[in-house]
């Protein structure tokens, strides 16, 4: 049978490293090649070794698909494609190819300069890696070869954000990457036609959130921002660069704007001004209300928001700062929270999802007091507030999906086990689908059953429909004709057209039975009985007497004979062909039962 | 086996080659290529000046040869050319021939060819589903919230109808007398017209395959014309139909066009080729700069009659190039459009829809024309109108990129009644849509020196043999015009389509039948079936 496999080598039971194997009518896939943030050690990175133990990554895949950005989706790249090998086709959006080199020269930078790693990719590497990459726009159909194609929907999430379809024929995965299905400040929500694919790959990041509305959450973040500042304290915002960032910084310049505030925003590294220009270049990308508007008034212009300066952090007074990276990890956020996080008045405001292992789950899991490297410990006295900003699908949003692509099975990738067991429940509930939601390295195998498409002449067709009744849709109808097989094509043709096409001679196969009558008149007179004895009994056939005194009906063949030793025996000589076999054997039987009595 | 030939019709609604509108029966559905809208006609109205022309208002009217003057209110003479005094109209699309109500689909190829969406979708009973991508919509607004706003910022108390009559008009002088169904000309559409029409249309991407009731799939291709310009391919599983539509290969901003996917077409309807087929786009562009350095070195100032999308972005990073090596730098650009700032704006958005360069300074970021950087140092200055800013800022001499090139109405019409008088000044004719003399004929006499410099970089027929022999379609079908050299060139027999079998030709308000041999349909065999 044939079956699609799937196997993650990340984001199995697991927030990080996506990174998952899709083989489908002979194709195999790679969907994203993410980084975790919560290891610095070999588990930051798939195990690419586990996609073919002999041979090239590039013999072994067909294409690699990268879903947006964030670096738990494309961090591995430059790794997986310079240093391992790969020179095989990279897919993603035109935002993604722009903004995802930065990025990762970024992380480089964090890693190679500052943590002093050894062994890592380098901005050649980058470079060499971006070359392989193809740009694809959304709902374009991208032809990876003759029977592999892929086609990108709208994710939300983050600017250039996509989820795929890779189709074979009639077989079909979609992979969500991370989507966000209400629409926020900056970005859309994302969108998918009711495709049908025999699997659906969603993320579950907020697999049992059912979060309130955003506007409740941003109301409780502009108030809580706002106490800060007024009572002298200072905000910090662990953000990453591109993405959420924008969102806050849209919500908080509004804020500024309408409440005549002058307490200084900052935004930290070099970064944002070019981010939010790709923003300004790319902003056919956004919501439908920043398109609308952006010749009067680009939204990615900010005039309250100012660039940082690694001084800045030591002045008095209340200010808000927006520092990457988001998960207080590394880099100018660890930095500042370090700085500020001894004085109660201060707060932290943590605007999304933290992995395992990072600073950010530390203090969001209740932690106060920190391990810093050089057994230093630093006691969190700051406030520490957590709010859920980060652009992914909540349970309400994923079960919206679901619908929206009506798949024949759900797999759930880039969520936590546990929610993801009460997520699955649900979805086999409502939806009736199995759902698997394999670990890391576990293969899901799911039968498929896909149709084969062929032609068939229109000579046939036609000859079929004159032949009766038009067809109706659930019934089966038995239709003759000669399967012709070439160059993995199928068709359906007349088995004369056959028989011409492929220049062999016909060869016809002929019964022939002999059926004793006792008749002692002559044979015409016989062959006119049997003549009206058929007639009479086989009203829907046609029945002929020919001038030279044999029967047919339809391709049967009747002639009467007289043996001459015996002029009382009269001997009915039948033929037919193999394709009416049928009647043919039906005649014997009713002219061996003898003919009826002539009428005197 | 006998080969049956299935009917496929085409309805040719528009005579206008590169501004095209035909109805396809294909397969059971009813799909409308294009939707052009031919506005020569309004060579033939009196241009609409912002400002009042004493000159204009005081034209002589028109009087029979008898010396009858029942016509003199509706028409005037200016240089023994005769005008309509009326609000301007436009040569519709036949309504007649087919229901236009029954038509499921239209799919537009490029923001040319839209013009006349809001007479269809608005005024026909059409339910159906407009196809289009989201620069051809997006520009293709501008275009029509440009025409709107010329024409409804000079209200003109006057309709003209009398002339139309046709024992009137056959008494009229040529080129009125010669005017086709003048009885269907209408004036411009409103902007909630516009709007209402362009809701109508669904954003499409290069290579999307849409499924049409599941009987056909259309699929847009990349033409290199314009931005999001597009050809389509209409196809069963069996029968391919290629519509191409203002295409180019040259290299200018938008994406490459996408050739090797047409082919294998049983079909192929070829419009919208270079209107000037004797003129080499680049050659052009020279002169066009070199006509402009000249003028401007003697003190004179260059009238760009233009649209405000598609060759002006070329014009002005050709400029950016060559003012400063020409020494040119303090001459001011000024750019008059009510939708000049958004045009400018929304050309640096479209990233994905241009070509290979100008993509990868997006990845920089930076924006892809180098008219940002002309608006930044102040080189180029953009205007809704005369009115208002830019009588303050306005110096001499400049170049002024303005609408419409018909000259008809819009800011063009000041600038023709003022700089006219002088033998300074240069206009510089580039748009190939209207004849530069007839544009010019009710501004005559004219001092100014007139320079015609069209840039069509649409195929032209060296390149359309080339194409038609690379993609081999079974046959093609095109506009008459396109079948015999030009009237004016009858010996230039280069100057038409060469390929085997000869294209199949046709003319405004015709039915042709699409010649298919359908052989196949298609069927759908169970695994089991093959894996016994």
């Amino acid at each position: 049978m044939p079956e699609i496999r799937v196997t993650p080598l990340g984001a199995g039971q697991d927030v990080g490293r996506s990174c998952i194997l899709v083989s489908i009518a002979g194709k195999n896939v790679m969907l994203d090649c993410g980084m975790h943030m919560g290891f610095s050690d070999d588990r930051r990175f798939p195990d690419f070794s586990y996609i073919t133990q002999s041979g090239r990554l590039t013999d072994f895949l067909d294409c690699v698909i990268i879903s947006h950005f964030h670096l738990d989706h494309c961090g591995a790249l430059p790794y997986f494609s310079e240093m391992v090998g790969y020179d095989g086709p990279i897919y993603m959006t035109h935002p993604t190819q722009a903004i995802c080199p930065i990025l990762l020269e970024d992380y480089r930078k964090i890693a190679v300069d500052k943590k002093g790693e050894a062994n890592f990719f380098t901005s050649q590497m980058i470079k060499d890696c971006m070359k392989k990459v193809v740009a694809v726009h959304l709902h374009q159909t991208v032809q990876v070869d003759d029977e592999l194609e892929i086609k990108a929907y709208y994710a939300g999430h983050v600017l250039g954000a996509a989820m795929f379809q890779i189709k074979v024929g009639s077989e079909s995965v979609v992979y969500t990457g991370d989507y966000n299905m209400t629409p926020d400040r900056h970005l859309g929500a994302a969108w998918i036609d009711k495709c049908r694919p025999n699997l659906l790959i969603t993320e579950s990041t907020y697999a049992t959130t059912i979060r309130d509305s955003k506007r409740c959450r941003e109301r409780d973040f502009l108030k809580k921002v706002h106490e800060t500042v007024e009572r002298g304290g200072k905000v910090l915002i662990p953000v990453f660069a591109l993405g959420r960032a924008q969102e806050l910084c849209i919500l908080l310049e509004t804020f500024w704007e309408r409440m005549n505030l002058k307490v200084p925003i900052y935004f930290s590294t070099g970064l944002t001004e070019k981010a939010n220009h790709y923003y300004k270049l790319f902003i056919t990308w956004t919501n439908q209300k920043i398109r609308k508007t952006f010749v009067q008034r680009n939204m990615f212009e900010f005039k309250h928001i100012k660039a940082f300066d690694r001084a800045f952090a030591d002045n008095p007074g209340p200010m808000v700062v927006f520092a990457t990276p988001g998960m207080l990890h590394a880099g100018q956020s660890l930095q500042i929270f370090r700085k500020w996080a001894g004085n109660e008045k201060n707060m932290v405001i943590m605007p999304g999802y933290c992995v395992q292992g990072t600073v950010g789950h530390k203090i969001l899991s209740g932690q106060r007091k920190l391990e810093m490297e050089g057994r230093q410990v630093l006691e969190v006295k700051m406030q520490v507030e957590y709010m859920s900003f980060s652009a992914h699908a909540d349970a309400k949003g994923i079960m919206q999906l679901v619908g929206q692509a009506e798949p024949e099975s759900v797999l759930l990738v880039h969520g936590e086990a546990k929610k993801m067991e009460f997520l699955k429940q649900k979805i086999e509930q409502e939806f009736r689908v199995n759902c698997y939601m394999p670990a890391n390295g576990e293969t899901v195998v799911l039968p498929t059953s896909p149709s084969i498409p062929g032609g068939i002449s229109l000579g046939l067709l036609k000859r079929e429909m004159a032949q009766g009744l038009l067809p109706e849709a659930k019934r089966p109808r038995l239709l003759h004709g000669t399967l012709i097989m070439k160059d993995s094509n199928f068709r359906l043709v007349s088995s004369e057209q056959a028989l011409k096409e492929l220049g062999l001679a016909e060869h016809q196969l002929r019964f022939t039975c002999r059926v004793h009558l006792h008749d002692t008149r002559k044979e015409q007179e016989t062959a006119m009985r049997v003549y009206s004895h058929l007639k009479s009994v086989l009203k829907d056939h046609c029945v002929q007497h020919l001038p030279d005194g044999s029967v047919t009906v339809e391709s049967i063949l009747i002639q009467a004979a007289a043996p001459s030793e015996d002029p009382a025996t009269k001997v009915l000589l039948v033929s037919w062909t193999y394709q009416d076999e049928e009647l043919g054997s039906y005649l014997t039987s009713l002219l061996k039962k003898g003919l009826p009595q002539a009428p005197s | 086996m006998k080969i049956k030939k299935i009917l496929s019709l085409s309805y040719c609604l528009s005579g206008h080659p590169t501004l095209p509108c035909n109805v396809l029966k294909f397969k059971s559905t009813t799909i409308m290529l294009d939707c052009g809208l031919d506005m020569t006609s309004t060579l033939n109205f009196l241009p609409l000046p912002l400002v009042q022309s004493p000159r204009l208002s005081s034209l002589p009217g028109w009087s029979l040869k008898d010396g009858n003057a029942f016509l003199d209110k509706e028409l005037k003479e200016c240089s023994g050319h005769v005008f309509v005094d009326s609000v301007p109209e436009f040569c519709l699309p036949e309504t007649e021939l087919i229901d236009l109500s029954t038509v499921d689909v239209i799919l537009i190829s490029n923001y040319h060819c839209m013009m006349a969406l809001p007479y269809i979708t608005e005024h026909t009973g059409f339910t159906g589903t407009v196809y289009a991508t989201e620069p051809t919509v997006q520009i293709g607004r501008l275009l029509m919230e440009e025409l709107v706003n010329f024409i409804e910022r000079v209200p003109k108390a006057q309709s003209a109808s009398l002339w139309k009559n046709k024992d009137v008009q056959r008494l009229l002088p040529s080129p009125l007398k010669d005017a086709v169904e003048v009885s269907t000309w209408r004036r411009c559409y409103t902007m909630q017209e516009v709007n209402s029409a362009l809701s109508k249309i669904q954003l499409v991407g290069y290579s999307q395959k849409i499924e049409l009731f599941g009987a056909v799939q259309v699929t847009p291709l990349s033409s290199g014309y314009a931005l999001g310009s597009s050809n389509w391919i209409i196809q069963s599983h069996y029968e391919k139909v290629s519509y191409v539509s203002g295409s180019s290969l040259l290299t200018t901003h938008p994406q490459p066009m996408d050739q090797a996917s047409l082919k294998n077409s049983d079909v192929l309807v070829l419009t919208g080729l270079t209107q000037i087929p004797t003129a080499n786009p680049d050659g052009m562009v020279g002169e066009f700069c070199s006509n402009l350095a000249l003028t401007v070195r003697n003190g004179g100032n260059v009238l760009v009659p233009c649209y405000p999308s598609g060759v002006i972005y070329d014009l002005l990073e050709c400029l950016y190039q060559y003012i400063d090596s020409a020494g040119l730098s303090s001459v001011p650009l000024y750019f008059i459009s009510p939708v000049a700032n958004s045009s400018l704006e929304f050309s640096q958005i479209f990233a994905e829809w241009l070509c290979h360069n100008k993509q990868s300074k997006v990845y920089l970021p930076e924006p892809p024309f180098p008219h940002a950087e002309l608006i930044q140092t102040n080189k180029l200055k953009h205007y809704p109108s005369i009115h208002g800013d830019f009588s303050n800022d306005f110096r001499q001499p400049c170049v002024v990129f303005t609408g419409h090139p018909s000259l008809r109405f819009g800011d063009v019409v000041h600038f023709m009644e003022l700089w006219g008088k002088s033998s300074l000044n240069t206009v510089i004719f580039t748009e190939p849509d209207f004849s530069y003399l007839e544009a010019l004929a009710p501004y005559q006499p004219l001092a100014m020196k007139c320079i015609y410099c069209p840039i069509d970089t649409r195929l032209n027929f060296i390149q359309v043999s080339k194409l038609l022999k690379e993609v081999q379609p079974l046959h093609v079908v095109c506009p008459e015009q396109y079948t015999q050299p030009p009237p004016a060139q009858p010996h230039r027999t280069d100057l038409a389509i060469d390929c085997q079998p000869p294209a199949t030709s046709y003319r405004r308000a015709e039915v042709l039948t699409l010649p298919f041999k359908r052989r196949y349909e298609k069927i759908e065999i169970m695994p089991e079936t093959v894996m016994m």
